[in-house]
């Protein structure tokens, strides 16, 4: 069997490219599929952990949770950058910048 | 299944809240259809009765009954959810007045604005309710989404739109890093209910992991609430947002942040060690986190506010200020930091949003948020100068005004505590925020309007409106009694479980 290690340093490894992703790129388009992979890896050490902790079924329902809240967010998030597109023809996150000071 | 029929008398203002809900959501689509003449009457009237109950609901199951945990422990319902849920009730009450008002929020739709306000009320009831991990997240994110949908709502406006994007990435990540927190905290205590988490933690010592997690749960939470590294978004946001979706977000969500910090610092990673006071478990120093988080926020919140030019950015920066200031009272690890977080919030409610609402009505006539816009306002609305004269005050901490209460309850709980220096940061703060609190009186009263400037006219609801914010923090001092009320109960907080 895979030991529990293994799992949680491929989460740890998502998480870390996830925030990567984030600090560096800069369409918020492949901003929010960073986000995706925090949420993610999150979910991995959810079921990781439900499945080698005794009697802990919780963290399998906390990761269907994850899932499906990760979807609502993403569509509003998608629907604020279609709206943003229209009148700023564009999804760069450097020129989304009038409000700054 | 019995257990959930038990729970629903205890869940009535969120009940009553859900009920509207689905009430203005069905009369949205049908006058959508065939427009009434009146119908936008119809749809804040409806949110109002709702607001309403679940307000006189929410006072009147203060006090009433034991605490209790609803839905397989999923909420708690004790003094710390009986005394926030008339803060959220009145929040959002006073800031669907305030949209009514607002010339952002003239000829627009306002359907789904209203059906958004009450899920975000319902949704910040479930945050400081909640004692699950999983609960804590759930009732998070609700109140987020909502939150970036009502900050975007002007859908042409560029800045609308830009502060939605700004507010929807930085939320997210957030969220998403105290996701990663909450996931390492499961599988180290193997259990997701706060109770649990508080018994495995007191059996061994954690020491860095532990304090690992807390940090990015503090993302999770400083985001919510504002505070400095985690407030980058809140200038911006607050800038580009509707101004009654400002006013509300200053408020409403903050306050939440508030009790869910209270409900997983002192519930979750400490136990009760006697006279109201709690001792942190696993060995993490999370006191000192906090403390370090609130002094930068202060700090920080105080000296950027002196630099601004706008008002909506400035009441941003000073928003961020009175968060460092309650976490001041965080750091207590008493009951007695539960009571006066619980008090400042019910005060700050009042004079914060009677400061939006006259940047609401000023930008009625100017049309602007620039602070420079409001010279010679002393002599074209007297009326209006002197509500923001004693909000200002208020916000100051100045006595006899309700805000100097709110202070003094923080500060003589950081200093019962022993936390003497941190109470001298906190005075040192209050006298750089006077600075700039003035200089908008200064203008106001002070500087000459260049044109000619005609008498500004109000309306009966914009002056009701005004007399509701202001007598709170005139009377502040016969607050005193309902307050007492409010805080003896939230003693109830550290007894359960």
């Amino acid at each position: 069997m895979i030991p529990l290690e293994h799992y949680l340093y491929i989460s740890a490894a998502l998480f870390s490219l996830g925030v990567f992703g984030v600090l560096t790129r800069r369409n918020a388009v492949n901003v929010l599929m960073s986000i995706e992979l925090i949420f993610n890896s999150a979910n991995i050490n959810l079921v990781a952990f439900s499945r080698f902790v005794e009697g802990a079924l919780g963290g399998q329902v906390f990761a269907l949770l994850v899932i499906v809240i990760a979807a609502c967010e993403a569509a509003v998030a998608l629907a604020i950058v279609m709206s943003l597109y229209r009148v700023m023809k564009n999804v760069n996150l450097d020129e989304a910048a009038e409000l700054k000071g | 299944m019995s257990d959930a029929l038990q729970s629903l008398p205890r869940f009535l203002p969120e009940l009553i809240l859900m009920g509207a809900l689905a009430v203005v959501i069905v009369a949205d689509l049908l006058t959508q259809r065939r427009p009434l003449k009146n119908s936008t009457d119809l749809l804040n009237g409806i949110t109002l009765v709702g607001l309403l109950g679940a307000l006189v609901t929410s006072w009147q199951a203060l006090g009433a009954g034991e605490a209790q945990s609803l839905f397989a422990s999923m909420l708690a319902d004790d003094g710390l959810l009986g005394v926030f849920r008339p803060i959220f009730c009145l929040t959002s009450i006073v800031v669907l007045l305030l949209s009514m008002r607002s010339k952002e929020l003239e000829g627009v739709r306002l359907g789904e604005m209203l059906a958004l306000l009450l899920t975000v009320t319902a949704a910040l009831m479930w945050m400081a309710g909640s004692v699950n991990l999983v609960m804590i997240y759930l009732s998070l994110e609700t109140v987020s989404v909502a939150s970036y949908l009502m900050v975007g709502y002007l859908s042409s406006d560029r800045l609308s739109n830009e502060a939605s994007l700004k507010y929807i990435l930085f939320g997210a990540v957030s969220t998403g890093a105290m996701l990663f927190g909450l996931s390492l905290l499961y599988g180290m205590t193997g259990t997701l209910d706060l109770y649990g988490v508080r018994a495995a933690l007191a059996e061994g010592t954690f020491g860095p992991g532990l304090l690992f997690v807390l940090i990015l749960v503090a993302a999770g939470i400083g985001f919510k609430i504002a505070a400095a590294p985690f407030h980058f978004w809140c200038p911006d946001v607050y800038t580009g947002a509707p101004t009654p979706v400002t006013a509300f977000l200053s408020v409403g969500p903050k306050a939440a942040g508030f009790a869910i910090l209270i409900r997983f610092f002192y519930l979750g990673l400490a136990e009760p060690a006697g006279g109201g006071a709690i001792a942190p478990v696993g060995g993490a120093d999370w006191q000192m986190l906090l403390m370090i988080l609130a002094v930068i926020t202060m700090t920080l919140g105080n000296v950027a506010a002196l630099l601004q030019t706008n008002v909506k950015r400035l009441l941003a920066y000073s928003s961020i200020a009175h968060a460092g200031t309650m976490l001041m009272a965080a750091c207590v690890l008493s009951v007695e930091g539960v009571q006066a977080i619980a008090a400042y919030l019910a005060i700050y409610l009042f004079m914060n949003l009677g400061a939006f609402a006259v940047v609401i009505l000023a930008h009625r006539v100017t049309g602007s948020f620039e602070i420079g816009s409001y010279a010679g306002f002393w002599k074209r609305s007297p009326l209006l100068t002197v509500a923001m004269g004693i909000f200002l005050f208020s916000l100051m901490g100045i006595p006899p005004f309700a805000g100097f209460l709110a202070k003094w309850y923080v500060f003589a709980a950081v200093i019962n505590a022993g936390l003497g220096w941190l109470a001298v940061i906190g005075v040192l703060n209050a006298a750089v925020a006077a600075f700039y609190y003035v200089k908008i009186l200064r203008v106001m009263v002070i500087d000459e309007d260049a044109g000619p400037a005609p008498a500004l006219a109000f309306s009966r609801l914009d002056l009701a409106l005004l007399v509701l914010l202001v007598v709170p923090n005139i009377l502040g001092l016969l607050f005193w009694g309902s307050l007492d009320r409010v805080t003896e109960y939230s003693q109830t907080l550290l007894e359960l479980g």
